[in-house]
């Protein structure tokens, strides 16, 4: 037997496999949120027992955007808003994978909204984790989808005058299968969500809240991460199954969070087999009587 | 019968030739949006490809379309859109993903008249710039000009070929009548058809540097789910394919993705002579403005003006070495496009001034005539007397 290095005594992170150690150190600020999410993914790929080689992320642009880049698994850094279609691609050209798509809220849902819609239209099986944190970082802190009215961004100067969007409400009436919100401090119960939709087959969203102290909070007189992280946490309201059209993001009366959608829909694959093998019916499914065509008028 | 390779002689439309050459080179993954006069392509491709287990999805946009064709290839299937101007010019970011990712897959582009909506219906060759150029940052790409049918089937394989030896994204540049008018396409036996597949990496995980240069100065290609777990992105990266935010990365990833096609020209180079041994004059063409320039070289051989044809079958790389030799043999060189002068542009760049160039334009919406450059030819005979 070969003596014990010191490489071998030195302590291993139990997720240091998944991680690509040699690209630490990472770009994100300290007290940024985005490090608890990817260490919740990496935790959640792990407890949903999928095989490694089977799993990819796709990320987009932007500070989560970089994720892709620090997991140690099959990982894709696409173009800004693009990540759904690309991930869209593998998922169906490798039926058999587990397609995660880690993106932030700008990326996901506005220059790539159109996708997002579509492909919870489709039921496509893919996992989605948006870090929603109310701005775009990577730029500097412009105004996002999600920024709050009022907010200051450096292109709202003067405060936001758009509304956001509610991305988990938008998620159910897309279409989506699975749809979850946490925040960024509710590790444990995020991890879980992670793992329930990479476990869920069909189009699942969770939703992170999470803090961009450097961007986001500088300007809006919350400086410190943690108290950006607790100022989220703190106003949060645990409401599972809550109507994903009334789980808004109020900060001032409650931020809902909690478990909101967990159905059972047929996904893209699974109808377009479906059709292929003949199984359904033709449209429509009540026939068409062609003697009546003409008698009702209009009106 | 290979329900993929449907041997035989058949009448059909050059769309139609397109899918049926993308199965034979198997293609299984196609992801697109309707658009005149491409939609024949994928109309013909959502009937055929769950005949033989592939997958068709109409995506969202032309957007998705692109980026949904690049994770296909990444799951290791062939994957191809077809497309026309206004669905080209959403492309053209996700081209550069590609190109950056080097990511085997086609884009057919069945050239209409622009600018913008244009003329839907009508034919124009002006996206031959932009097939080069659409795309920001530095690059090289190919692009292969069928002129009928019979050429949208083969150089479709072609297209597949060339995209999966070289990985980079292959054009297809055809244009509305070529992709619209009915002719004979002869589809040979699956084991006539020569099929080209990526290089896939042989070493261990561990050892695997997914962008080192490997044979043609192209890296080996593992597919998501072969157990490398690479990194693959858009921001320049190095040998391990990890973003490297410096100057001397970007030169060793440009200078390789550039020297990956300028140094293996000898295996992407196409074009076809004809009556070019004795030319004085050269006409040099692609699309179907080499069918119409064909008829007219032939009928000025019966008048016995020495003229011959070039016919490029790929545009991009476009035959420099070539065309700057062949200005110093000839009188004169004439190239009719359906804009008002792209590749043209190419020809007085090389020939630097050993031989007048001119173009025989048109704006689009219709062909060149046989006869309008039938009367280029003799006008270019008139001035070099
Ligand atoms: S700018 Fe904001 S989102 Fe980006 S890394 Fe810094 S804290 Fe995180």
């Amino acid at each position: 037997m070969t003596p014990p290095t010191t490489a071998a005594v030195q302590p291993v992170h139990p997720q240091d496999h998944l991680l690509r150690t040699d690209r630490i150190p990472h770009i994100w600020c300290s007290g940024c949120g985005i490090g608890i999410v990817f260490g919740a993914l990496m935790a959640a790929v792990m407890k949903s027992g999928t095989p490694l080689d089977d799993v990819a992320v796709v990320s987009g642009i932007g500070c989560t955007g970089r994720m892709a880049g620090y997991i140690k698994l099959d990982s894709f850094h696409t173009t800004h808003g693009r990540a759904i279609p690309f991930a869209t691609g593998l998922k169906l050209a490798r039926p058999q994978g587990k397609v995660v798509v880690a993106s932030g809220d700008g990326d996901l849902l506005a220059i790539g909204g159109n996708h997002f819609i579509h492909a919870a239209r489709r039921n496509m099986d893919l996992t989605i984790i948006c870090v929603n944190n109310f701005n775009y970082g990577m730029t500097g802190g412009q105004l996002a989808p999600s920024t709050p009215f009022g907010a200051k961004t450096t292109t709202t100067p003067l405060g936001s005058p758009d509304e956001p969007f509610n991305f988990c409400a938008l998620a159910a009436a897309c279409g989506a299968t699975y749809v979850a919100r946490w925040t960024a401090l509710h590790v444990r119960r995020l991890t879980n969500a992670i793992t329930e939709a990479m476990n869920k087959k069909g189009f699942s969203f969770v939703e992170v809240i999470a803090p961009c102290p450097t961007a986001f909070g500088r300007r809006n007189k919350i400086r410190r991460a943690l108290d950006l992280l607790r100022f989220y946490y703190d106003r949060s309201v645990v409401k599972n199954q809550l109507d994903p059209g009334e789980a808004t993001i109020d900060f001032d009366h409650s931020l809902a969070v909690g478990k909101f959608l967990d159905i059972e829909r047929p996904t893209f694959l699974d109808h377009y087999e479906m059709v292929n093998r003949g199984e359904v019916e033709a449209w429509p499914a009540t026939g068409v009587d062609a003697s009546a065509a003409g008698k009702r008028k209009a009106g | 019968m290979s329900k993929a390779v449907l041997t035989g002689t058949h009448f059909m439309n050059g769309d139609e030739a397109c899918c049926e050459g993308a199965l034979a080179a198997g293609c299984r993954f196609f992801a697109g949006y309707p658009i005149t006069p491409a939609t024949e392509v994928a109309e013909c491709m959502s009937r055929r490809l769950p005949q033989v287990g592939g997958v068709f999805i109409q995506m969202e946009d032309e957007i998705a379309s692109m980026a949904a064709i690049l994770g296909g290839s990444w799951g290791g299937v062939k994957s191809m859109t077809s497309t026309s101007g206004p669905g080209f010019s959403l492309m053209m970011e996700n081209i550069g993903l590609g190109v950056c990712t080097e990511t085997p897959c086609v884009v057919c582009n069945v050239q209409r008249a622009g600018p913008s909506t244009g003329l839907p219906t009508l034919v124009g060759q002006g996206d031959m710039m932009q097939a080069r150029w659409g795309s920001h940052g530095v690059y090289e790409i190919i692009a292969v000009a069928p002129s009928s049918p019979q050429e949208m089937f083969d150089f479709t394989i072609k297209a597949f070929n060339l995209s999966e030896r070289f990985r980079v994204p292959v054009m297809i540049m055809a244009d509305e009548v070529v992709g619209h008018m009915n002719e004979r396409v002869v589809i040979p036996s699956p084991e006539a058809i020569h099929l080209v597949e990526r290089a896939k990496p042989s070493v261990p995980p561990e050892q695997y540097l997914p962008y080192q240069a490997g044979p043609e100065g192209v890296p080996f290609m593992a597919n998501y789910g072969d157990g490398y777990h690479m990194h693959v992105t858009g921001l320049t990266h190095d040998e391990r394919g990890y973003p490297v935010m410096e100057v001397w990365a970007q030169e060793q990833m440009t200078q390789r993705i550039v020297g990956k096609i300028k140094n293996n020209l000898e295996h992407i180079l196409d074009y076809d002579l004809v009556c070019m041994d004795d030319a004085e004059v050269a006409v040099v063409a692609y699309g179907i403005s080499a069918r119409s320039a064909r008829g007219a070289v032939l009928a000025a051989r019966e008048q016995g003006i020495k003229v011959g044809l070039v016919k490029l079958n790929v545009a991009w790389p476009f035959p420099e070495d070539f065309i700057r030799d062949l200005s110093g043999r000839v009188k004169a060189m004439i190239m009719p496009e359906i804009n008002l002068g792209q590749m043209v542009l190419e020809l007085e760049r090389l020939s630097q001034g050993r031989c007048p160039v001119s173009l025989v334009s048109h704006p689009g919406g219709g062909i060149i005539t046989p006869g309008r450059i039938l009367a280029a030819v003799r006008e270019s005979l008139k001035e070099a007397a």
